[in-house]
């Protein structure tokens, strides 16, 4: 008892004290159905189900993000990985149906509540779940399996979910790679004014005799949720697709992250899509701690409080929120185990990997290995990234104008090239490997190799010629150092989904622009295009 | 199968590959790329103007050796002179044998040379002692805590001695990139705000210091130091294997077997880490008892000496009540 009340209260107090979840807001959460997002989703629904003073005011939906299984890698394993899991609950027989029509959704009239989970029905939530099993060449019995496994979790939950398959990201928009006019962010009073007038118009209503689960909120009726719009059957063209991009990929490090980008990208596409503007993870500390480790040696120091912190802006209108940050993953198996919490087990693309095979199976054997010698890293790390800040090195000046990574979105954290830096180092060293005969010069001849990897901003990509002769490292410019650095293992960038190569395209035709009307514009006097 | 001829002057059979970008050089091409990047980093970053005068922290290892012999070949260029500092901490076994490496090699390279002992500085206290002292306090001894801000101590006096400008020291990229994974992992925001830059410009009357040759990694420097047929000692600290800094490393070398550019990684990741204001150290002042750069009234090489001459060493180490 004591155990469930500090573990919800911990909950309630991340979601508390950082004060930006208004209320009625639409929040997707996604579900990995591993234990510390089903411990989210269960405590959000717990959440809703209780007495209106201490209810959880938001609209929630759940996605469910399906892991990879590396058949390709580890064929044998993974089979039988699959077979041993045992599962929370009983099967579901598999319909005769092939396993494609699985993918297409289920009927949205049934929302039973399910007697194992507490909540009530909340209509006007939403399931999202990704199907990312053609990844990496699983049969289609068994991404039929997997789904049959989480299917009936999800029905249980009540809110709506949706199945995607990963192969959609071969369709998605290359506006997902853009950020949107960020909203400004509430302030003590306008969160105060809101609750406020939340709790003044659900007094109306009551008094009304509505009915409780409705929130006091004008909602449409039941959006219809298009299983068949959203969740068409992947196409074996684009399975296949999917699958040559990952097996192309030349390590498992810059697998992961590419796997990781690409399910970003749906989950905000998904979100966009439905008018979610948050979405929420359950990422817990232990896991943030080693994401953030992992992040350092990955080149992204520039922007671990993104990616560990509380809230995730960097998209502009759906914010990424972790309210499992403060709970280790030791307190989350018990709870998970004290109070059923129900819970998928799907392979990822690192399971069973030795442990050399990548950045992030080292940094997590290290760290948990570390914790046993001296248990309080985990949280001298998740406090160290406390006191990180999201601010850019030098100032708040250039982030408006900034460029943003392509993939990841921050900002670009890239010098230009003889800087003396670590950057600069390399890219010296390989520049004059490049040339040996001609000495590097820093105008930008039409014929000199002017999309050298050292300029990092767009705007240096100026020259026409450029586009057609080198897109590889056009689109390498526009990627922040990390995301070069994953790239290298990546031989051809045509593999990519197309949305990401229009955009790239789209940003180089567009600094080219920029570069030719250069003289007209008026532009305000300390924000000068050509600072370096 | 012969090797394939050298990537840079195509005349000579290459000898090796270097680490980071696999090319295939021959000896005194890469000799010749590797000195070109040190003077890169150098002029790049303004660390050396010219007419200074540059105290090299020697301990006779491969990094203070490399450092001083690449200095020594550019000082034509910089318009640089030299002095060698070697700091004398009183390890029995260890330091006499590395500083005999260093009287050889001012020898050969007819440079200056000044020792600072512990013992003279730090009234009788030498690393042994020190190590005696911590020892019985039931957990590991942090011996290297004390070693490494008393050495600094040192060198800055050793500068000062000789009138010298600047001060450099060898450290690389190796060691910059686990000195980040070290501090994350004990917490330490103050370090991680201060570090990861081309080290620190020298304020409140400390001397500047730098790391010339901190964007190349070990490996590197172990070839540089084997193609110049460069004499150094090479044993590690009789009490390296305790420190902290040990786990580092040995992630170090992981991640460095997963992915080569790792190192340059993480060095990258230390240059753009941007820590809330209040975590960053304050304004340095002076040290109200030595006068030296002190971020509190105490340096901290006067507060650990306090502690020792008290018989608590471990006053000065961590938060204070709790320690480490």
């Amino acid at each position: 008892d004591c155990f469930k009340a500090f573990y919800v209260h911990k909950f309630r107090a991340m979601l508390g004290k950082n004060r930006l979840i208004f209320p009625g807001e639409k929040v997707l959460l996604a579900w990995s159905g591993g234990p510390s997002s089903s411990s989210m989703v269960w405590q959000v629904l717990e959440g809703l189900s209780q007495d209106s003073a201490k209810r959880l005011r938001f609209v929630p939906g759940v996605i469910f993000v399906d892991g990879i299984t590396s058949s390709w890698v580890f064929p044998v394993a993974l089979r039988s990985a699959i077979r041993e899991n045992p599962l929370p609950k009983g099967r579901w027989p598999t319909p005769h149906n092939s396993a494609r029509k699985h993918c297409r959704g289920f009927p949205q009239g049934e929302v039973a509540p399910c007697p194992a989970l507490p909540g009530s029905v909340s209509p006007d939530s939403f399931c999202l779940r990704f199907s990312e099993g053609a990844a990496f060449g699983k049969s289609l019995e068994e991404r039929s399996k997997t789904l049959a496994e989480v299917k009936p979790i999800l029905q249980a939950t009540g809110l709506p979910w949706h199945v995607v398959a990963l192969e959609e990201v071969f369709s998605l928009p290359p506006s997902v790679l853009r950020c949107s006019a960020q909203e400004p962010a509430g302030s003590e009073g306008a969160y105060k004014a809101a609750v406020d007038s939340f709790l003044q118009q659900q007094h109306v209503l009551g008094a009304g005799g509505g009915p409780g689960p409705t929130q006091g909120k004008e909602q449409p009726p039941q959006p219809r949720l298009d299983p068949q719009s959203l969740a068409r059957p992947p196409a074996a063209a684009q399975t296949e697709a999917l699958s040559q991009l990952f097996c192309s990929v030349r390590t498992l490090t810059a697998k992961e992250e590419l796997l990781q980008t690409l399910r970003t990208h749906l989950i905000l596409h998904m979100a966009r899509a439905h008018g979610y503007s948050k979405v929420m993870t359950g990422d817990s500390c232990t896991r943030l701690a080693i994401k953030l480790m992992t992040n350092l040696a990955l080149g992204r120091g520039a922007f671990l409080a993104w990616d560990t912190g509380f809230s995730d802006e960097r998209h502009g209108d759906v914010v990424v929120v972790r309210p499992m940050r403060d709970h280790t993953l030791k307190e989350v198996a018990f709870y998970n185990r004290l109070f059923s919490v129900p819970s998928v087990f799907t392979p990822a693309v690192d399971t069973k990997a030795p442990e050399k095979a990548s950045i992030h199976r080292l940094m997590e054997a290290f760290i948990l290995r570390l914790q046993t010698q001296f248990p309080s890293t985990v949280s001298t790390v998740y406090r160290t990234s406390e006191k990180l800040v999201k601010a850019p090195r030098d100032g708040p000046a250039a982030s408006d104008s900034s460029p943003c990574c392509l993939l990841c979105m921050c900002a670009l954290d890239v010098d230009a090239a003889d800087s003396a830096t670590a950057f600069g180092a390399q890219t010296s060293s390989r520049l004059s490997q490049m040339q040996s005969p001609t000495p590097l010069t820093e105008t930008r001849t039409p014929l000199g190799p002017c999309c050298s990897p050292g300029v990092g901003r767009v705007q240096g990509c100026g020259q026409g010629a450029c586009r057609r002769e080198d897109p590889q490292a056009c689109i390498e410019e526009q990627l922040c150092y990390s995301c070069r650095v994953n790239m290298k293992d990546l031989p051809s960038l045509d593999l990519l989904p197309p949305y990401m190569l229009a955009e790239a395209q789209l940003r180089t035709q567009r600094a080219w622009v920029l570069q030719e009307i250069q003289d007209c514009l008026i532009e305000d006097s300390d924000d000068e295009a050509g600072q370096s | 199968m012969p090797a394939p001829p050298c990537a840079s002057c195509h005349a000579s059979r290459a000898a090796l590959r270097r680490p980071r970008s696999g090319q295939a050089l021959c000896g005194a091409c890469f000799c010749a790329a590797f000195e070109a990047e040190v003077l890169h980093t150098v002029l790049a970053g303004r660390l050396l103007p010219p007419g200074a005068v540059v105290a090299v922290g020697a301990s006779g290892g491969k990094d203070s050796t490399v450092l001083a012999h690449v200095l020594r070949a550019l000082t034509p260029r910089l318009g640089i002179s030299l002095q060698l500092v070697a700091v004398d901490e009183g390890i029995g076994g260890y330091r006499d044998a590395a500083l005999a490496a260093v009287r050889r090699q001012a020898a050969r390279w007819e440079l200056p040379l000044t020792v600072v002992a512990y013992e003279d500085l730090f009234g009788g206290w030498t690393m042994d002692a020190v190590a005696r002292s911590t020892a019985g306090s039931g957990r590991s001894r942090s011996c290297c805590t004390f070693c490494g801000v008393l050495r600094r101590r040192a060198l800055e006096e050793g500068a000062r001695r000789v009138g010298a400008t600047h001060i450099v020291t060898g450290h690389n990229a190796d060691d910059m990139a686990e000195t980040v994974l070290m501090n994350f992992l004990r917490g330490d925001a103050g370090r991680l705000a201060r570090g990861g830059g081309l080290g620190s410009p020298g304020e409140g009357g400390a001397l500047p210091r730098c790391r010339p040759l901190q964007f190349a990694s070990q490996k590197e420097v172990v070839l540089y130091a084997h193609f110049r047929r460069l004499d150094y000692f090479s044993e590690e600290c009789v009490y390296a294997p305790e420190a902290f800094r040990g786990h580092a490393r040995d992630l170090l070398k992981r991640l460095e077997a997963a992915r080569p550019s790792a190192v340059l990684d993480l060095v990258h990741s230390a240059e753009r880490l941007a820590l809330a204001p209040a975590a960053r150290p304050p304004r340095p002042g002076a040290c109200s008892r030595c006068g030296a750069l002190a971020s509190r009234a105490l340096c901290q090489a006067c507060a650990l000496l306090d502690g020792l001459n008290r018989g608590r060493p471990r006053l000065a180490i961590g938060k204070g009540r709790r320690g480490w």
